[in-house]
């Protein structure tokens, strides 16, 4: 990185936080802290949504697990159309009636209160988790590539979104997550036209021959982790659960001039979503062709971890990997050149032929590859093996001309902020509407004493993911871990609100009974089976659901009460 | 300087019925379909990439 570099990453990211902050300064009244700017139209809304959902590991990561296992990951955003479509004409035009700050408050109505605070805690438990690990990821990746200190790096970032979010609260983080999703955009399309530009040609094919363009498979088999069906089904139930009862996207569509902005921004987000994350992937799957032809394409693409051990007893054993997948590799591209040569030729034999060295040829660096980070394992159980997450931001620093270097790490960060942001908010709106009003309710009256309440919770929640992210250790694959969290929790939360939309007759203690062991039931079976995480969405509403249903009919609850406004007629 | 306007209320009897004014649509539902058929086409070039580049 040189001083242009810089001058982009310090100018985009503090730019757009002091922005954000200095527009949003004067607010004071919790209606516009907690749900933003009334004024707010629906292309503000949707890259709110977007930005939310996206985090860095969404750019970093996604396009290592490309590079790794093909684009085969973009059916797991199958089910979020007709999710977003359901949220559309279900919960929102409901939330929106009962005129409700989080989702959690609408159970309240509908139950009662300690349905409401199962709801409430179940978020912030799990999101509370997740906010570790959603400033933690780009700093550890960051750090170890351009040599920055970890904790800085942390504290930095941490610091930054939490002097915005307290300050304009709802308001500065939509505001920011727009000008923020531009940095991405204009960044990440940047990053795919040099990529493009460095491709040899026939390299769509290349990808498509070593199995990387594998986008769509529909095989039932529930053991694979990325079908068809697993992302249509599963992925229905999680974006559903995301989306209609995680109050970090609620907060989002709850704001704006009417209900009309709110659909319209999610609409956008069902109609851009699948090729958004298609075209992220997409970068992963053509990467791996590039880094086919590069002559010093690592054979651990986290070089700082790799040089560590290097220079340790494994040493030798490392730097003869190292020098064998060297030969490989040299192997590998000719064969890969061999292929590129005899693929548009008239003999079908040789083509077939080419294509089968080719491919055994890759299979003998992979195989070098694996070889060399059980090597890492044998020398430190604890060594971070997972390089995939390195991959894109080796091209990154590599490959681009200054200047768009900045650019391109103001994309991480910029990322990680506009989730960030949108979590806090969230975690402090279910904090200061669901805990603390609801045992303090004569404070509600107070708009001053609500909003610094809600300051106050920002900054502490902002402070616990900071601290968390200093000192615990997570899962080496980040999006995977963040994905798998949230399917234990949210087949559940899912499950109360489908029960309070739909099953007019239930009450609230046998769907509180029922979460409880719903809740329970998904935890043994998560460390007893070994089935697609994203399964636990659906085993967790049904059972959920299921649960109530019965323990309605052997509970005695409190008479009917009146809930046509409350529930989907 | 004047201290900002409290914000009115959020219209709590949002018109579920509200035209969607997006040119081409005049209702809601004819949205969702919309959206439905432009994911049965994304799948449906996803499928032929897959084909495509298999």
């Amino acid at each position: 990185m040189n001083q242009t570099d810089w001058l982009v990453l310090l100018g985009t990211m503090l730019g757009i936080a002091a922005y954000g902050a200095w527009r949003t300064r004067h607010t004071d009244h919790l209606d516009t802290y907690l749900k933003g700017n009334r004024s707010t139209k629906w292309g503000t809304i949707g890259l709110s949504i977007m930005a939310t959902q996206a985090s860095t590991i969404t750019y970093l990561s996604l396009p290592g697990q490309a590079y790794e296992s093909g684009i085969a990951f973009v059916q797991n955003y199958f089910g979020l159309p007709l999710a977003l479509i359901i949220v559309c004409a279900v919960f929102l035009p409901i939330y929106r009636r009962l005129g409700v700050y989080t989702a959690y408050e609408y159970l309240g109505k509908r139950f009662d209160g300690k349905t409401r605070l199962l709801g409430a805690c179940l978020f912030l438990l799990q999101r509370g988790v997740q906010s570790g690990v959603t400033i933690y990821a780009p700093a550890i990746i960051l750090s170890s590539v351009l040599g920055w200190q970890l904790n800085l790096t942390i504290l930095f970032t941490g610091l930054v979104v939490i002097a915005y979010t307290v300050t304009g609260g709802s308001a500065a983080v939509t505001l920011t997550q727009k000008w923020q999703m531009a940095v991405i955009f204009g960044g990440m399309m940047t990053a795919f036209m040099v990529l493009l530009a460095k491709l040899p040609p026939g390299a769509f094919e290349m990808a498509g021959a070593m199995g990387k363009l594998r986008a769509v498979d529909f095989s039932p088999d529930p053991s694979k982790r990325y079908t068809f069906w697993s992302g249509l089904l599963g992925g229905l139930f999680l974006s559903l659960s995301y989306f209609g009862t995680d109050q970090s996207q609620v907060q989002r569509y709850l704001g704006g001039a009417s209900a009309r902005e709110g659909r319209l921004g999610l609409m956008f987000n069902a109609v851009m979503k699948i090729p958004m994350q298609f075209f992220i992937v997409l970068v992963g799957a053509l990467l791996f062709v590039f880094f086919q032809f590069q002559p010093d394409t690592p054979v651990f693409f986290n070089r700082a971890e790799w040089a560590r051990y290097t220079q340790g007893s494994e040493g030798t054993k490392l730097h003869a990997l190292e020098e064998k997948y060297i030969r490989l590799r040299s192997v590998a591209q000719e064969k890969a050149r061999a292929w590129l040569a005899a693929r548009r030729g008239e003999n079908s034999a040789i083509r077939a032929n080419a294509r089968t060295e080719m491919v055994a040829a890759q299979d003998a660096v992979d195989k070098t590859r694996n070889e060399a980070k059980e090597a890492l394992l044998a020398a430190d159980p604890k060594a971070k093996t997972k390089d995939s997450d390195y991959v894109f931001i080796t091209f990154i620093l590599s490959q681009l001309p200054h200047g768009f270097i900045g650019l391109l790490l103001a994309v991480m960060f910029a990322s990680a902020l506009s989730s960030k942001a949108a979590e806090l908010n969230a975690l402090a709106a279910t904090s200061t509407i669901d805990l603390w009003r609801h045992f303090r309710p004569l404070a509600a009256h107070d708009e001053a004493r609500n909003v610094r309440v809600a300051k106050w919770f920002t900054a502490l929640w902002g402070s616990l993911a900071i601290g968390f992210a200093l000192f615990a250790s997570f899962a080496e694959n980040l999006i995977e871990a963040l994905n798998i969290i949230a399917s234990i929790f949210y087949g559940v939360v899912l499950g109360i609100f489908l029960v309070a939309f739909f099953l007019k007759r239930v009450r609230g203690t046998p769907v509180f009974v029922a979460a409880i062991a719903a809740q329970a039931l998904v935890i043994v079976m998560y460390f007893s089976l070994s089935i697609g995480y994203l399964w636990y969405n659906i085993i967790g509403c049904a059972a959920c659901v299921i649960f109530s249903v019965i323990l309605q009919a052997v509970i005695k609850s409190p008479a009917s009460v009146e809930t046509s406004r409350i529930t989907v007629a | 300087m004047t201290p900002p306007e409290p914000p009115a209320p959020f219209n709590e009897c949002d018109q579920d019925n509200e035209a969607p004014g997006v040119p081409g649509f005049r209702s809601w539902p004819g949205v969702y379909w919309f959206v439905i058929a432009w994911f049965m086409l994304v799948v449906v070039l996803l499928a032929l990439f897959t084909r495509a580049f298999a």
